[in-house]
């Protein structure tokens, strides 16, 4: 610090005097907004925990050990397990083609890949239902092959999937760009195959950002509950993931119950919120320390 | 192919693209268009009767009203927790600023029944607000509510960065030219943030409309009066009206397709505006 | 308005950035701050402008005092560096903002604005550009356009924070002269900082050099430059050639030259520094009577009306290097060429007892 403090004096207080209001200005904002975060973001989080303890710790615990409980994180997990690994593929190969290469239709291309984000989760899953489902194109085919994806666990998969598609290639697609071509060139010139320059070339040069990308497609995988919701039929012990669980046992009153699995939920999103912070802390130093700390 | 892509000594774009455009059409754009096809099948007085029902105009009412108010909200909060987390040094700041995209990491249906129990006549805020006459929990302000809590990173995460890059000088500037706070704030500030500013609102709104988890247990979902749209499309499918449910998803993707060219627009704008210095 | 700065002290940590700053700044100067970075001629300015508060001391306008007066009351206009231009404005509104921002009561009328705003944008010479915004101008009528619009608000004074810093060296050089034409028509007083020596001697009236958060010389261009006071003045100030030497008793040895030195008539044998300019180097074919400095020619660059030489002492173990400049018609009758012999010696210099001996 005493070397940047040596060379550029006035940089480190930002605020001057006349940029600054006055103190009572300053904590009145400051009052008005963590009283806002409070009502709308700390209390509920908190809220989650009491309510899951309110009636004891062996309340709890039994709550999140019953068959059908733990049925359901083996659903969730299961999904994750294979909607994440998939879209990270998806991801990587999106993100290659979009930041390495100049091609006609790019823009409409990487809009194409947000467009999950900007559809209902509750269309998300109807028009899987349309597709799969008993009145659906390939309802009757299904059938006649004894297979089941709607109300069954294939449905759950595949609506995760969709609902997840843009996480790691958006987050991909800026840092690739920003990365240039520079190196993989230069692995080629050098005589890396497509494959060796990719692995030790690109992927070492984008690991934060993938998993950054990683991270928030698993928090959504994990917790999705519209779109799972229209194709799981909610068969208890079978097609019921975690969220999913949440709501039944909220349905019929054991709001207990309910409230401790949540809280496995929101444990999950606090460790995910606290990982995306370390990454970013990695990923751009100077702006999760110099600029948010004036 | 020489036109369509620019060449490149880099290998794998074919495989790369390929790969792409078959997971996006298999996983997105197929299911997607059977949403338009199987409603082209219906005929259009069908269509329109169904879309234009009072019931499903009610739904449109409360999902677009509360979603717009829950943005504004979230715009004049987003606005103003953004610059105290650029602007200012208190206690906890890194940790409140983590904490910011929690609805975006906390699964819905979790926010919901929290935000239920919290607002109910009985819960933690609920029971100040009673006696005041203003009931939350199962009423439209419970959507209010609900569509504001996840909705709240948007234009935090939006407004944050552009507010970091605005240089002291600039204010300085206006400071030296005899403006005040306020007027810096409103004639330099506040026109620099606005593209940002919109942009997160835009998010918002768009999210909130799609919005389903968090909302039906708070709504109370009475129909006429606190059902969302996209319930309402739940609602057809378990009555197995698959026609009536997909004509009402197709209004909602048109609507989401239009939002999604809007924040595009402002997308760029805003970029436009921050890179010209 | 005159400026008075008493006792200043201004502390960033545990860097100190000005130590006991005195100045008396006249009005209708001016005046230029000179100095390398972290010298601390932006905080002085900054600290005169109100931008900054100083921890101790105090700065008087017209002998008032003004320490504590805002930003706003100072009447005081500020150039930024980066010029500072509010982007989503018209050269035209960036140039009225500090008149539209006024209190109600003292506000001009829309028609007066407009006649004030339109002569300062011709009096920069760009009234043709009141309608673009700032990111279609080049640096150089930034620059103008936020000279134009400090001096909207008729400021009593005018402070310039490294003004041509950001431009390259043929705009700076036009606008440099510009600045000075515009100040004897407008005679505003009017401080800049600069770290560029070339700039603050032909542009300013007096020039204040700073070094680590003190005033080292303050003076007429001529003055700083002809009779440095100290070394750091000497060096900062354009090339100058050093030599080592020793002084005893009002005597001065540098190699084999002898040399009255009556001012340090004190010394006692103590090691001395000599700073001598380049063009103040007499450079010789043949040693005529004086002792002198024996050296050989190893460079020579003839460009322009000066000759530069660049010589390597031949007595001196270091074989430093020794800068003369001479005319084009003393270069011609020396009629030198790389690799000759020469004789030097210093027609003028200073000298200062070396400090680490």
């Amino acid at each position: 610090m005493t070397t940047i403090t040596l060379s550029h004096p006035i940089k480190i207080q930002q605020q001057t005097i006349i940029t600054q209001e006055p103190a009572w200005v300053r904590w009145m904002l400051i009052g008005l907004a963590l009283t806002f975060l409070a009502l709308f973001l700390f209390v509920p989080l908190i809220s989650v925990f009491y309510e899951a303890l309110k009636k004891g710790v062996d309340v709890y615990f039994a709550a999140i050990t019953e068959p059908d409980a733990l049925a359901a994180i083996q659903l969730t997990l299961t999904a994750a397990a294979i909607a994440v690994p998939l879209n990270l593929v998806f991801g990587v190969a999106a993100a290659w083609a979009i930041a390495k290469f100049e091609f006609h239709g790019k823009n409409i291309l990487i809009t194409l890949i947000d467009l999950p984000f900007s559809v209902s989760p509750v269309v998300a899953g109807l028009i899987y239902v349309l597709v799969f489902g008993l009145q659906g194109w390939l309802g009757p085919w299904l059938i006649e092959h004894d297979l089941k994806i709607i109300f069954a666990v294939p449905g759950i998969v595949l609506a995760t999937i969709f609902v997840t598609v843009p996480f790691i290639a958006r987050e991909l697609i800026p840092l690739m760009q920003a990365q240039g071509t520079e190196e993989e060139e230069a692995a080629v010139v050098l005589g890396a195959s497509g494959w060796q320059t990719l692995w030790r070339i690109t992927l070492p040069n984008i690991k934060w950002g993938l998993l950054y990308g990683i991270i928030l497609c698993n928090a959504r995988a994990m917790g999705e509950f519209g779109a799972v919701s229209v194709v799981s039929g909610h068969i208890r012990g079978n097609t019921n993931t975690l969220p999913l669980h949440v709501e039944i046992l909220y349905n019929e009153y054991s709001y207990a119950a309910s409230f401790a699995v949540a809280s496995l939920l929101a444990l999950l999103a606090l460790i995910t919120l606290a990982i995306k912070t370390f990454v970013e802390s990695k990923v751009t130093p100077q702006k999760g320390k110099l600029s948010h700390e004036h | 192919m020489s036109t369509f892509k620019q060449h490149s000594v880099l290998p794998g774009f074919n495989l790369a693209l390929g790969f792409t455009l078959l997971y996006l059409s298999l996983i997105v754009l197929i299911p997607l268009s059977a949403a338009f096809i199987r409603t082209a099948e219906l005929p259009w007085p069908q269509f329109w009767a169904t879309v234009t029902s009072p019931r499903v105009l009610a739904s449109y009412q409360l999902t677009f009203g509360a979603s717009f108010a829950a943005a504004l909200t979230n715009a004049a909060f987003g606005l103003l927790v953004a610059w105290v987390l650029v602007r200012y040094q208190f206690p906890g700041k890194r940790i409140v600023d983590a904490l910011i995209d929690l609805p975006f990491a906390l699964p819905t249906a979790v926010a919901g029944i929290a935000l239920t129990a919290l607002y109910a006549g009985n819960g933690w805020i609920g029971q100040f607000l009673e006696p005041l006459g203003i009931k939350v929990a199962f009423t439209p302000l419970g959507v209010y509510v609900a569509l504001t809590f996840i909705g709240l990173p948007f234009v935090v995460r939006t407004v944050q960065p552009v507010l970091e890059d605005i240089e002291t000088e600039l204010e300085e500037a206006a400071a030296m030219l005899g403006a005040n706070r306020l007027q810096t704030f409103l004639r330099i500030i506040f026109p620099t943030i606005f593209p940002a500013l919109m942009t997160g609102f835009a998010l918002a709104f768009a999210r909130a409309i799609g919005e389903y988890g968090s909302v039906i247990f708070i709504a109370g979902n009475m129909p006429m009066i606190s059902e969302i749209t996209p319930l309402l499309i739940i609602t057809k499918l378990e009555q197995y009206d698959y026609a009536g449910a997909t004509a009402i998803a197709v209004v909602m993707l048109l609507i989401s397709f239009v939002l999604l060219l809007i924040i595009n627009l402002l997308q760029w704008w805003s970029r436009r505006r921050n890179a010209l210095a | 308005m005159s400026i008075e700065i008493r006792h200043l002290h201004k502390q960033f940590g545990s860097f100190a950035a000005l130590r006991d700053i005195n100045l008396k700044i006249h009005a209708g100067e001016l005046l230029a701050l000179l100095g390398p970075s972290g010298s601390g001629k932006t905080t002085l300015l900054r600290v005169i402008a109100g931008l900054e508060t100083a921890d101790t001391g105090q700065v008087l306008f017209n002998d008032e005092d003004a320490t504590r007066q805002h930003v706003r009351d100072r009447q005081v206009g500020f150039v930024f560096q980066h010029y500072a231009l509010f982007r989503n404005m018209t050269i035209f509104e960036n140039v009225a903002f500090g008149l539209r921002v006024r209190p109600r009561h003292s506000r001009l009328k829309n028609q007066e604005i407009h006649e004030r705003v339109t002569h300062l944008l011709k009096l920069v010479q760009l009234d043709w550009l009141a309608d673009r915004y700032p990111h279609q101008l080049s640096g150089g009528q930034r620059q103008r356009i936020a000279l134009a619009r400090a001096l909207a608000v008729e400021p009593k004074v005018l402070l310039l924070d490294e003004p041509f810093g950001a431009l390259d060296a043929k705009v700076r050089k036009e606008l440099r002269s510009w600045l000075r034409r515009l100040h004897d028509e407008m005679p505003i007083t009017s401080v800049f900082v600069t770290h560029d020596q070339e700039e603050a001697l032909e542009v300013s009236d007096r020039v204040v050099v700073m070094n680590e958060g003190r005033i080292e010389q303050a003076g007429t261009p001529d003055e700083v430059y002809e009779q440095p006071v100290n070394p750091f003045v000497y060096e900062f100030l354009g090339h100058v050639n050093l030599f080592h030497g020793r002084i005893h008793q009002g005597r001065a040895w540098i190699g084999d030259i002898e040399i009255d030195a009556p001012e340090h008539a004190e010394a006692e044998d103590l090691a001395a520094i000599a700073y001598v300019r380049p063009h103040d180097i007499e450079v010789d074919r043949f040693l005529n009577g004086d002792s002198a400095l024996p050296a050989r020619v190893s460079h020579i660059l003839s460009v322009g009306p000066v000759v530069r030489l660049e010589l390597t002492r031949e007595d001196h173990q270091d074989r430093n290097l020794v800068q003369a400049e001479i005319s084009k018609e003393r270069f011609r009758e020396l009629q030198l060429a790389k690799g000759d012999r020469v004789f030097i010696k210093p027609r003028r210099l200073d000298l200062f007892p070396h400090q680490s001996h």
